[in-house]
C-alpha cells in the first residue's frame, strides 16, 4: 500500500462518494453550532422541511454575543439584535434536539474550547462548524475546518460536506523551545514565515519535537491559526498526551469502546516516506517571543525587533504596509519595545484555555498591572474559570488589577460589549489584527498570554525573558 | 441561488491585498438572523465615516463605480473569518463576480454557494483587468462563465479555469442539498458500515 499521510488517512476514511470529476462527499463526525452563522441555515431547514440529520452528532453553544461580565443574567446587558441572535439558537436547538449549551450552564463556553473539554472532539474524527477557528480541534489528529452558513445548512441536513481534496504541507519545528517561548510564538512565526496566503489549498500537519513537547492546549493554539496561514486545517497526530487528555471525558467512548477507539487511534499518524506537496521546517531553538506590527497575522516580529518601512517588502505588500502602519499609528524604526498599550486582553479560543491562565499567572503573581491600563481576562469556558479559581489564579489576576470574566468569545471580535474605542492600542492573545477587529479604529498586538502579562504590567510591549 | 451564465459589467479596481473579511462586513453587521440587507454595509468602515458620511474617495462611492458588478481585487481576497456574510453583502450590493490572484478557500466556496464567481487569474493578467477596471464607468468588462472567459473593454481575452462541478451548479442555479439528498442510500450505507467500525462516533 502507498504511503500515506495522516490527512490522507482521515480523509480515506470518511469519502461517502467521489465523483469522477473528484469532488467528493465527506462523511462528518461532529458539528458544532454558533449562535452567528446558524440562523439562516436553520431558516432553510424550516422552509424545506428537512431535519437535522443527525442531531446527536451535532453540538450548539451560544459564544460570540455573549456578555462576560458577571450581570449577563440580566438581559440588558445584551443588545436587542444580539439577544435576538441567542434567542434563536436557543430555539433552533430545542427544536431540532441537538445538544446544547445555554448562556446559563456553567460548561458554555466558547464553541472550540467546549468542544475538547466535553470529548466530543476525538482523534481521527472530521469536525467543522461555521467558524474559521475551527481548525482548533486539529490538535488531536482530527480534521477539523470552518465553513460557510450554507454548508452548515448542507452538514444539517446531510451530515456530509462536498469537498475536493486538498495538498498536504508538512510543517515540523525541530527540537525544543527557549525559555519564555510558546506554542503562540510557534503559531505565528509560521504564519510569519509563510504568509497569510501560504497554506491556501493545504492541509498543514504540524510535527517535529517542539511540536510533541507541547501540551494538548500549546497544540490547539498551534492549529487554531492555521487559517491565519490560509489553510482550512491544521493537523498533529494524536500521542499518549492526546490519549491522556481524551481519556473520562464526557463524552469519550469508555470501556470495550474506549479499546477499540484506542487501537484505531494508534494507527492515525503519516506513514514513512509518505508524499507532503510543501514542507517548511523551523528550528525551535530559533523562535523568538513575537509580536505583531501591523493588520495582518503575517506581520511577525521577535519582540527585539524595529517596526518596518514599507520599503522593506515588495508588490502589494508595500501599499498594505502603509496602510497599516497609518491605522496602527506607527513609524518605521520605532522599536517594538517603545509601543505603549492602554489595554490588555487575556482569552479567545487561540489562548483562553488553563494553561494560558496558568502562563499569565506566573507572571503577574505578586505584581500591579501599569495604572490606568485597562485590563481582562475572559476564560474560554464556564469550566477553565472553574479550575482557575481553584488553583488561586482568579485570585492573583484580580489582585493584579485585572477584570476576571464570564466566559465568551469577549473582545476577539467585539461582537459584545468588549470593544476597543478608536485609537485604543491592546496587547491581545487572540488570533487576528485586522483594521477594526476588536473594535473600529482599535489597534491590535497579537501576543501570548506570558507577553500579554508582561505589557500590563510595564505598560508597554515588553520582552517577556526579561521578567522570568 | 441565481444562475450565472454571462455578466457584462462595470469593474471596481481594488488593489489592496489580504483584503480580509471583517473590512468586507464589520462583525456589528453579522448579528442580523437573515440572508438579506447587507449590501448598504458592504466595505463599511472603508466606505463611510464613523457618523455614516460617506468617504468620497472609496471606490465603491465614486460616481463611476457605485453599480458595479465586479471587483477586481489584489491577493488573497477574502481572507479570515468564515462568514458567509461576506458574500451576501457583496451580492446584495449587486457584485457578481470578483477577480484575483488567489483567494482565502472558506470564502471562495462560499461565493459559489451564492451565485457569486470567484475567478483566479495570473497576476500580470489581474494587472490588465485591474487597467480596464480604472477606466471607470465606460469600460464594462464580461465575463462568459460557459466559455471562461473574462474579456476586457477593448476585446481583449482571458481564459480561466473552474471546477467542474462548481461550474455546472453556477450555471443551472443548483442547489447542493438537493443534489446531495440524491445520494441519501450511499450515506445511509456508509453510516451502517461506518458505526459499525467506530462505534465510539
Amino acid at each position: 500500500m502507498t504511503a500515506r499521510t495522516l490527512y490522507d488517512k482521515i480523509w480515506d476514511d470518511h469519502v461517502v462518494h467521489q465523483a469522477e470529476d473528484g469532488t467528493c462527499l465527506l462523511y462528518i463526525d461532529r458539528h458544532l453550532v454558533h449562535e452567528v452563522t446558524s440562523p439562516q441555515a436553520f431558516e432553510g431547514l424550516r422552509m424545506t422541511g428537512r431535519k437535522v440529520r443527525a442531531p446527536e452528532k451535532t453540538i450548539a453553544v451560544p459564544d460570540h454575543n455573549v456578555p462576560t461580565t458577571l450581570d449577563r443574567a440580566n438581559a440588558a446587558t445584551m443588545t436587542e439584535e444580539s439577544r435576538v441572535q441567542v434567542a434563536a439558537l436557543d430555539k433552533n436547538a430545542k427544536d431540532f434536539g441537538i445538544n446544547y449549551y445555554p448562556v446559563s450552564d456553567v460548561r458554555q463556553g466558547i464553541v472550540h474550547i467546549v468542544g475538547p473539554e466535553q470529548g466530543w472532539t476525538l482523534p481521527g474524527m472530521t469536525v467543522v462548524c461555521g467558524d474559521s477557528h475551527t481548525a482548533t480541534h486539529g490538535a488531536f489528529g482530527s480534521l477539523a475546518h470552518g465553513i460557510g452558513t450554507s454548508e452548515v445548512e448542507h452538514v444539517l441536513a446531510t451530515q456530509t460536506l462536498i469537498q475536493r481534496k486538498g495538498k498536504n504541507m508538512k510543517v515540523e519545528i525541530t527540537g525544543s523551545l527557549r525559555p519564555g517561548v510558546t506554542a503562540k510564538d510557534i503559531t505565528l512565526s509560521v504564519i510569519g514565515a509563510t504568509g497569510t496566503a501560504g497554506g491556501t489549498g493545504y492541509v498543514i500537519e504540524y510535527c517535529g519535537q517542539a511540536i510533541r513537547e507541547l501540551s494538548m492546549e500549546g497544540r490547539m493554539t498551534v492549529c487554531n491559526m492555521a487559517i491565519e496561514g490560509g489553510a482550512r486545517a491544521g493537523l498533529i497526530a494524536p500521542d499518549e498526551k492526546t490519549f491522556a487528555y481524551v481519556m473520562g471525558r464526557p463524552h469519550a467512548p469508555k470501556g470495550a469502546k474506549w479499546e477499540a477507539a484506542l487501537a484505531y487511534w494508534k494507527t492515525l499518524f503519516t506513514d514513512e516516506g509518505a508524499h507532503f506537496d510543501k514542507v517548511v521546517t523551523i528550528k525551535g531553538e530559533d523562535i523568538a517571543p513575537v509580536v505583531t506590527w501591523g493588520t495582518s497575522p503575517e506581520d511577525v516580529l521577535p519582540i527585539t525587533g524595529t517596526v518596518p518601512a514599507p520599503a522593506d517588502f515588495t508588490g502589494g505588500k508595500v501599499e498594505a504596509a502603509q496602510r497599516s502602519l497609518d491605522y496602527m499609528g506607527l513609524v518605521p524604526g520605532m522599536k517594538l519595545t517603545d509601543i505603549k498599550i492602554d489595554t490588555v486582553f487575556i482569552g479567545s479560543c487561540t489562548n483562553g484555555r488553563i494553561e494560558d491562565l496558568r502562563a499569565a499567572a506566573a507572571i503577574l503573581k505578586g505584581k500591579k498591572i501599569k495604572d490606568g491600563m485597562r485590563a481582562m481576562v475572559v476564560p474560554g469556558s464556564g469550566l477553565v474559570r472553574a479550575q482557575a479559581e481553584e488553583e488561586g489564579l482568579a485570585q492573583i489576576f484580580i489582585d493584579a488589577g485585572f477584570e476576571w470574566r464570564l466566559a465568551g468569545c469577549s473582545m476577539c471580535l467585539a461582537m459584545n460589549p468588549d470593544q476597543l474605542a478608536p485609537g485604543e492600542r491592546c496587547a491581545a492573545t487572540s488570533n487576528r489584527n485586522f483594521e477594526g477587529r476588536q473594535g473600529r479604529g482599535g489597534r491590535t498586538h497579537l501576543l501570548s498570554p506570558a507577553m500579554a502579562a508582561a505589557a500590563a504590567i510595564t505598560g508597554h510591549l515588553t520582552d517577556v525573558r526579561e521578567m522570568m | 441561488m441565481d444562475k450565472f451564465t454571462t455578466l457584462t459589467g462595470i469593474a471596481a479596481p481594488m488593489p489592496l491585498v489580504n483584503i480580509d473579511t471583517d473590512m468586507i462586513i464589520p462583525k456589528q453587521f453579522l448579528k442580523t438572523i437573515q440572508r438579506s440587507g447587507l449590501g448598504k454595509n458592504l466595505f463599511d468602515e472603508m466606505r463611510y465615516t464613523q457618523d455614516g458620511q460617506e468617504i468620497a474617495d472609496f471606490v465603491l462611492n465614486q460616481p463611476a463605480y457605485r453599480k458595479a458588478e465586479i471587483i477586481v481585487a489584489g491577493d488573497n481576497f477574502g481572507c479570515g473569518s468564515s462568514r458567509e456574510h461576506a458574500p451576501w453583502a457583496l451580492l446584495d450590493f449587486g457584485i457578481r463576480c470578483v477577480i484575483s490572484t488567489s483567494f482565502a478557500d472558506i470564502f471562495f466556496n462560499n461565493c459559489f454557494k451564492n451565485g457569486i464567481l470567484p475567478i483566479v487569474l495570473p497576476a500580470d493578467v489581474v494587472e490588465v483587468l485591474m487597467a480596464d477596471a480604472r477606466k471607470g464607468a465606460n469600460a464594462r468588462m464580461t465575463v462568459d462563465l460557459e466559455a471562461q472567459t473574462v474579456t476586457t473593454s477593448d476585446g481583449q481575452v482571458f481564459g480561466f479555469e473552474v471546477d467542474s462541478h462548481r461550474k455546472h451548479c453556477l450555471l443551472n442555479g443548483l442547489d447542493d442539498i438537493g443534489l446531495t439528498l440524491e445520494k441519501v442510500a450511499a450515506i445511509d450505507s456508509f453510516e451502517t458500515r461506518y458505526a459499525a467500525q467506530h462505534p465510539w462516533s
